[in-house]
Order: C-alpha cells, then structure tokens, then sequence
C-alpha cells in the first residue's frame, strides 16, 4: 500500500524545479490503516519555502490520494513550514487556495503553475538543442531553428521535451519545429542564437535550484541539520533524477 | 589584500551582517527557523573545515567578525546590509548599534548601510530621513519578504516604495541592495520574482539597484532585466560558496553573469556570517570556469579584480591604491556583452 501511495504521488510535481515530489525526497511519512484512513506527511527544504508552492503541492497530494478508489479518510499535511499550520488548517477543510490564505491570495494559482510549467517546457527544449550541439559543435547555431522533432534521438531528453509541450497545450507531431516559445511560435534565424541563450539561462536557473534543495533537504533532515535530531528519518534521497547530467 | 602569483587583489566584501539569533532575543519559532535556515545554507555548501557550532553561528560579536574579515579573511572593506526581522527578533536580526559603532570607529574598513521598510508609511520616511543623516547613509538594505503586522511582503513598485526611493534620491542615497525573499503579497505571484527591479531601475536610473545572490532562484529573469538597465548589478552572496560544492554550476552562474551585464557590474560577497570570506576569497583567485563548458570565455584576472573588490569599491567611493585601478571595458551599456550584433532582437525576443 505504501509503495502505491508513493507511485500515486510521482504524479505531483514541484513545478518550480519540475520534478516529482517523491524524487525530491518530500515525501516523509506514509501511514495507512487497515480499513483504508491515510496520512501522509511532507516536508521541504527549508520552513521558508515559497508558502504557494508549498500549498500546491500539499493540496495535489491531497488530490490524487482522494481519487484513489481504496482509501477514506486522507490526510495530508505539511511539516516544519513557517506555514504550516495556516496550510495544514486548510487542507483538513478542503478550502482550497484561497480560503486557505484569505486576506493574502486575491486569485488562484493557475497563472503561477502555468509559468512554472513554461519555464520548463523552456529549459527541456534547450537541452534537446544543447546535445544536439553538443553532438556536432561545428552546426551553425542559427540552424537549430530549424530542427523537427523527428529529427531528435529517441531518448529520454526527447521523451521530456513532449511530456512538456503536451502539458502547454503543444502538439507533438514529427513535423513540428522544436524551437518555439510557449504559443508554439518558432525564431527567425538571427533570433535564434540569443533564444537559446535565454533559454540557456532557465535550463541553468530550473538545474542550479534543484541541486540546491536537494542538498538543504538532505542537510536539515540526514546530515546533522536543524531538525535531524529531532524528526525519525524515513528519506529515501534519489540523485540519479533525470535533470542530474548537468 | 589578498596576493597570489605576482598579483593583488583589493577585496571589497559587500555583503555582511552582524545579526543576533540567541534563543533570548528570538521572538518567536520563526526567529528559531529563520537562524535554522541559515544554518542549513551554512552546513550544506561549506568545506568541513570552515563549519562553525550552532552556537557560535547564533552570535558572532564585533571583535570576531573583524578577525574574521580583515584579519584573517584579505578583506579590505565591508559593507554591513542588515536585514531587521522585527517580526522574529525581539532586537531586531541585524544588530544596528553595534555595527554602526563599529563602522564609526574603523571607516576605512567598514561602511554601514541601513533598512527601511515602506509599510511604515510617513514616520518610517522621518525615521529614514534621521536615519540617513545618523549614519552618512550611502546605501539600504531592502528585504521584500520581510513580515509586517498582517503583511508578509512588499514589492518595490509599491506607491509608498517610491516614496522612500524619491528621499533616497534626495538623500544621495544611492545604492539600493534589493534581497527578494519567499513570500510577497499577494502569494499567487511568484515570490522570488524579480520584475519590479526592472520597473524601479528604469524610473530610478540615477540610483543603483544591486540583486543580491544574483536574483536566485530566478537567475534567469534577473539576468534577463539586468542586461537591459544599466544601473542594476549582481551582488553574489549564497551564490558564491557553490564554488566548493558545485563548480560546475557556479561556473554557469558566472558564465551568464558576464555574458548578460558584463565583468563592470558584478559584486563579491562572503554573505558574512553565512559563510566567511577567507576560503572564497581563496577558491576564487583560484577558479576557473570547466572546460567542459566550452560556451563559455575564461574568466581573466582583470575580472576577477573587479569582482573581488574593485566594482563595489568604485561604487562606494572606497580608495583603491592607484596601481590597482583596471579601468572599465569596452562594453554596450545593455544587451549581451560582445554580442552587439544582436542586441536589437533584445525587446520583444
């Protein structure tokens, strides 16, 4: 049971650093009763993680454990947060994001989530077009505008650019450009280089982040850190994510 | 002064704090998870050998922090930029009249810079106006995430922001040190967004809006806005201890700064007493960026000066021996460096 819980949970994804929380090492407890009750407990980095960002993936935790057909009562909190008990409050009432924040939220957090999940659409199209380059470093830069997707190996850095396009809506024909921002629109060829440099820069950032909380994670809860001596460690920590080439 | 291999280095640390995080000062659990939360940052991209004791890194003191910068860590000049966290220490986080006092007794070591917070409205303008007469204030620290009564955050475009940046413009206070922090109202926005730089730096283009830890985590949009105003700088505390842990990844973050706003416009600091400068110092003399990242120059030791101490100094008017001077490159003021060809497809790229 608690392993279908954590592969029920591989759905929910940071959407700052995209990746599933179970890779993450967010996932702390998971504790199932015979007669299907379930409380799952998560935990972050630091107690000053982005509160939004800390909400959403607490309530699409709460989200995909509800629709599984076995469980009843579910329980989701989040540990150690300076919010928690603002979040945890909300949770346990189901009052969604703003009823959760009140006087703090003015809307939902659908235009934070589609930014997040542009950034990363972003960032896996560079590192398509990087090992392309990367591959064959005497192509001239300004061609890459013209690369199609069957024109990619059929590999895992592939298999992640389509996962993205299809969550923004993207179509993932052979045929279609691979270099195009989020509406799907591609770059004149001298636009080309400085787009993929700015792309460049999310792929460094979305990486470079990733790394990081990996590390404060580990730190704070294994390694002697702030709350090790006091929180019982069940952390199964995975460095082998599929954004770790870089 | 740090020397190596027939070269010297003048070092300017930009970014230091005297703070107090004793449990006897800590307000509440925030103050305990705030302390705890640097800690972290402290233990997980420090060598082993410069980890300090909890206990010492609750509480440095004035005469630790003076071995620790200029006797033992090369640094010639710092500049204090302390967070207030009135919210979760009792006296505040950074410690205002023990590092003011000690600016006051070593000015050719030590410049103090101050906070304000907008929300304080027209008192926090008198205050502020005092404030900068008080300490001879040649720049603020501003902390967006700071918590406030029922507000956790503010944005530098707020109406009430622009009208402490129209007293420092007034004050000659000219350099205006940016920390964005976790949260903003309202929380739907991202909270480490860094676009209201971006509007403050263009209507404020006789003020100089330093990023620190160079708009991490959105290195991205920092560089994005920098490239485009020319009085916005990257200031590199947190970012500059990844050069111990992950190399690699700073040499990307170095490799983006120069190539967005260029080798004239970018600050070294320790983030004293996150991390001390002596082993950055060192590692950076030291460092270069991987081969491996072929799109990337080498850094020179020309750049490496101005990093290390000769921006900031040009920007404080702290004096710099004269055989030390480099003078600026020949680079645009926005847009890429040595990358003018394409600067037009900048707006709207």
């Amino acid at each position: 049971m608690r392993e279908a819980v954590l592969r029920a949970l591989d759905v929910v994804i940071d959407p700052e650093l995209d990746e599933p929380i179970t890779d993450l090492g967010f996932v702390h407890t998971v504790d199932v009763s015979p007669d299907g009750d379930l409380e799952v407990h998560l935990r972050l980095p630091t107690s000053f993680c982005a509160p939004n960002f800390a909400y959403l993936m607490a309530s699409d935790a709460k989200d995909v454990l509800v629709a599984l057909q076995w469980t009843r009562e579910v329980t989701v909190e989040l540990d150690d947060h300076h919010d928690s008990e603002i979040i945890n409050t909300g949770l346990a009432a189901d009052a969604g994001y703003r009823g959760t924040f009140r006087h703090e939220a003015d809307q939902d957090l659908d235009d934070l989530r589609t930014t997040f999940q542009r950034k990363a659409h972003t960032a896996a199209m560079e590192r398509c077009l990087t090992a392309l380059l990367r591959t064959d470093p005497s192509r001239p830069v300004e061609e890459l505008g013209r690369v199609r997707i069957a024109d990619l190996p059929d590999d895992a850095v592939r298999d992640s650019l389509l996962r993205r396009r299809e969550t923004i809506g993207l179509s993932c024909a052979p045929e279609d450009v691979v270099m195009v921002d989020h509406l799907g629109n591609g770059y004149a060829p001298d636009a080309v280089p400085m787009a993929l440099r700015r792309a460049r820069s999310t792929r460094i950032s979305i990486d470079g982040n990733a790394h990081f909380c990996r590390g404060l994670l580990r730190t704070r809860y294994v390694d002697g850190g702030s709350e090790s001596l006091s929180t019982p460690i069940d952390l199964e920590l995975t460095f082998s994510g599929r954004n770790a080439q870089s | 002064m740090y020397r190596k291999d027939g070269n010297s280095y003048f070092i300017v640390d930009a970014h230091v704090a005297l703070w107090d995080a004793r449990p006897e000062n800590q307000r509440n659990i925030h103050g305990k998870q705030f302390i705890d939360c640097f800690y972290d940052y402290h233990r997980n991209l420090s060598p082993e050998s410069e980890v300090w004791s909890y206990e010492d890194y609750l509480y440095q003191g004035g005469e630790r922090l003076m071995k620790d910068l200029f006797t033992d860590g090369y640094v010639d000049h710092a500049i204090f930029q302390p967070a207030h966290l009135g919210e979760f220490y009792y006296k505040g986080f950074g410690q205002t009249d023990e590092a003011s006092e000690l600016a006051r007794k070593h000015p050719d070591k030590l410049t103090y810079n101050h906070n304000f917070d907008p929300r304080n409205g027209e008192a926090g303008l008198d205050q502020f106006r005092e404030d900068a007469a008080k300490f001879g204030l040649k720049g603020v620290k501003l902390y967006t995430a700071e918590w406030h009564g029922e507000s956790r955050g503010w944005s530098l475009t707020d109406p009430w922001a622009y009208r402490y940046f129209e007293a420092c413009r007034e004050l000659g206070v000219k350099n205006i040190h940016v920390h964005k922090g976790p949260t903003i109202r309202p929380l739907d926005r991202d909270a480490f967004d860094v676009a209201d730089v971006d509007h403050v730096a263009s209507d404020f283009t006789d003020l100089n809006f330093i990023v620190e830890h160079c708009g991490l985590p959105r290195l991205e949009d920092f560089c994005w806005i920098a490239t485009q105003e020319p009085n916005v700088h990257a200031g590199l505390a947190v970012a500059m201890p990844f050069i111990h842990t992950r190399p690699k990844y700073f040499g990307q973050i170095m490799g983006e700064l120069l190539y967005w706003i260029g080798e004239d416009r970018i600050q070294f600091s320790s983030d004293y007493a996150i991390w001390t400068p002596r082993w950055l110092v060192e590692a950076f003399v030291d460092f270069q960026i991987p081969t491996e990242l072929a799109e990337y120059a080498p850094i020179t030791t020309d750049q490496k000066k101005k990093i290390l101490g000769l921006n900031a100094a040009k920007m404080y008017d702290i004096e710099v021996p004269a055989e030390l001077q480099i003078s600026d490159a020949d680079e645009t003021a926005t847009g890429p460096r040595g990358a003018d060809e394409t600067a037009d497809h900048l707006v709207g790229a």
